[in-house]
């Protein structure tokens, strides 16, 4: 079980975390962060199985993954 | 719970990066960030950026001793700098057209002086302060706004390979060259980088670690859309895999 | 203290490394190839550092990444050697590097001949790089002025955290004369250089501070024109501290010759013959050439002087710009000059003095 935290600011909807989620437990937002960006944000928690690849291809550092 | 990842603390405390959706340098800043943290080395290490995206991205957001170097000079400069401070972690942050282009010379030079320091170069294939113009490692055919009508190696030259290019002289020890287009590659050029550092913290010599790097502001090019570029242009032209071990 | 006979390439590399030089990079040229020569034979023993650049470019970036460090640092080039480091010196003035420059003077422009000249004090003290820069700028007219100078350009390079350009010639790099060379600094003295610049200013271990951050233009924290403003205030304070002259015989002068650096060797001989046939003649001699002495063309007593002869090594003439200045008009100036390792000769300096005071 996975726990992702996004900082909807620091992220520039780039979607790169998009692709390495293999469950689908994020999906961009529909309202834009303050600087104009659609946000990824989770959407599917209790698929997370906590292996980190979204905050490793993540270019802004904004996301971060707890694995109990 | 256990932490799977958390941001580098070294990164974004004084200003947020500056770099484009999607562009690769945040990841490679990231991943410069995460070895430092990870070798212990923060506090000692001074990164002389070049000019381009490459320093004006980093530069702050790094949170550790900054240069900014004379467009295409960081090597001789860092090269000073070491000899002078042994005791420093010493790297330059280097995009192409800084570093094999107007950098040529002093690039060559400090390979072929051995100097122990690290070199970490993002190539993503034109010039993307400027506003894409064509660098020595653009593609063949490939339209940048100095190329409108497609890079024609028989007159504007050949895409430059820096590794294999140093990997005739002597001294260098470690050149390589990885990708961020998935988590796989992330985690290669990671290792890359940090045994570049490794090196230079063993006293070995002149390594350099080249990231094949997406620009999708001035590629015309979606993010995702980038990633394909890579995978289907660059790759085939720089192959990823370690030039040189010693 | 000792008293030495030397040559002027290896009394200034002698000299930098006595002021506690310890790093010292260059490209060969002539005519100053014995300081870079001499210095690979000493530096290493002194424990510092002696790095040949690939190029004048490289090798003034070299100097830049060893000040940004807190080592005191050197470098020397000739006229077009200096051409290619222009850009890194504008860094080093914008970025205040303490570093020392210095010029053994060739022909010009272009790649010109090895002679010697004094052909490149434009490029000296008016435009060096773009921007608009400044630097002190001293110009010895003899080798043991060229050795103070050396010492003094470290201390006020610290002082005003700014590169200081000490302009030589190709005369002065190869000719012999006995000085008197001061002591090294110690050891410690040294370390404790570099310790104090790591504490102030320089980049290193970050530990217990802030990040530093070394840009050679506008970095993010502070605008580009109040970095500007923040060196203009530099500038200033030279200008206030740092005018450096000499007056010979100007007490009951009524024509002045006013020339500079080896160039004023030879007014200076031309002074003493015609003093000796009985004209009133005296010298102006700027020692620092930026910021100018314009006091000492104020305090000419123009109801007594009735022309000016200014004098230098170049063609076309540039000193004579600033003397033209200085003198707001007050009496005539002329020129006489020469070009193209033409050495200035006494008597055709006093035969063009004569002619002045026809």
């Amino acid at each position: 079980m996975g726990k992702v935290v996004i900082t909807a600011d620091m992220c520039k909807s780039c979607r790169y975390c998009l692709t390495a989620c293999k469950k689908d437990v994020i999906a961009l937002a529909s309202k834009s962060n303050r600087f104009g960006y659609k946000p990824v944000e989770v959407v599917n928690p209790d698929a997370c199985i906590g292996c980190g690849m979204c905050a490793i291809m993540c270019p802004e550092a904004a996301i971060e993954v707890y694995k109990d | 719970m256990k932490t799977v990842y958390k941001k580098p603390e070294c990164i974004g405390n004084k200003k947020p990066n500056s770099y484009c959706p999607g562009c690769m340098h945040s990841i490679v800043v990231r991943l410069v960030a995460e070895v430092l943290e990870e070798l212990n080395v923060v506090n000692s290490s001074v990164m002389f950026a070049g000019v381009g995206c490459d320093g004006n991205g980093a530069f702050g957001y790094l949170d550790i001793d900054t240069v900014i170097s004379p467009h295409g000079r960081a090597l001789a400069v860092a090269s000073a700098y070491k000899r002078c401070n042994p005791e420093n972690v010493v790297f330059t942050y280097q995009g192409d057209g800084d570093l094999i282009a107007i950098g040529c010379a002093e690039t060559m030079h400090a390979a072929n002086r051995g100097e122990n320091v690290t070199v970490i170069f993002v190539n993503n294939a034109q010039y993307g302060m400027t506003g894409g113009q064509m660098a020595p490692t653009t593609l063949a055919g490939m339209k940048t706004t100095t190329t409108p009508y497609g890079r024609d190696p028989k007159a504007d030259g050949a895409p430059m390979h820096v590794c294999e290019i140093l990997d005739t002289l002597d001294n260098p020890t470690f050149l390589a060259r990885g990708t961020c287009t998935d988590p796989k590659n992330i985690i290669q050029t990671k290792k890359y980088i940090k045994q570049a550092f490794q090196n230079q913290l063993e006293g070995k010599g002149f390594s350099l670690g080249e990231i094949v790097s997406a620009c999708p502001s001035n590629w015309g090019l979606s993010p995702l859309k980038s990633i394909d570029f890579i995978n289907e242009k660059m790759l085939p032209e720089y192959p990823l895999g370690i030039v040189r071990d010693r | 203290m000792e008293k030495v006979f030397m040559k002027g390439c290896e009394a200034v590399a002698e000299a930098a490394m006595r002021a506690g030089c310890r790093y010292y990079a260059g490209y060969p040229i002539t005519p100053q190839n014995q300081v870079p020569e001499y210095i690979s034979r000493k530096m290493p023993k002194l424990g510092g550092v002696f790095m040949q650049g690939e190029s004048e470019v490289a090798s003034i970036n070299m100097i830049y990444g060893a000040a940004v460090g807190g080592t005191r640092s050197m470098i020397t080039s000739s006229s077009c050697g200096l051409s290619l480091m222009s850009e890194t010196i504008g860094w080093l003035i914008s970025a205040e590097l303490p570093v020392v420059i210095a010029n053994f003077q060739r022909g010009g422009p272009g790649i010109g001949d090895i002679g010697p000249t004094q052909q490149d004090y434009f490029q000296a003290t008016k435009a060096h790089s773009n921007g608009g820069g400044r630097m002190l700028v001293m110009s010895p007219g003899s080798l043991q002025e060229a050795i103070d100078a050396v010492f003094e350009a470290f201390e006020k390079a610290n002082k005003y955290r700014t590169p200081v350009y000490i302009q030589l010639d190709g005369i002065s790099g190869g000719m012999m004369e006995s000085v008197m060379m001061p002591d090294a600094i110690s050891d410690e003295e040294v370390a404790a250089l570099k310790q104090k610049a790591k504490e102030e200013w320089a980049v290193g271990k970050m530990e217990g501070r802030e990040r530093r951050e070394i840009v050679g233009g506008a970095d993010s924290g502070l605008p580009l024109q109040t970095l500007n403003q923040k060196l203009e205030a530099k500038y200033l304070e030279m200008e206030k501290n740092e005018v450096k002259y000499e007056n010979y015989l100007m007490e009951d002068a009524e024509y002045v010759i006013t020339a500079y650096g080896i160039g004023s060797r030879f007014a200076r001989a031309a002074v003493n013959i015609l003093r000796e046939e009985g004209y009133k003649v005296g010298m102006i001699r700027p020692i620092n050439i930026y910021p100018f002495p314009f006091e000492a063309y104020d305090a000419i007593d123009y109801s007594k002087v009735k022309g000016i002869l200014s004098t230098e090594m170049s063609i076309p003439a540039q000193f004579i710009h600033d003397v033209q200045i200085a003198v707001k008009g007050r009496a005539p100036v002329y020129n006489y000059s020469t070009s193209g390792g033409v050495i200035l000769d006494a008597v055709e300096i006093a035969n063009h003095a004569r002619e002045m005071m026809k």
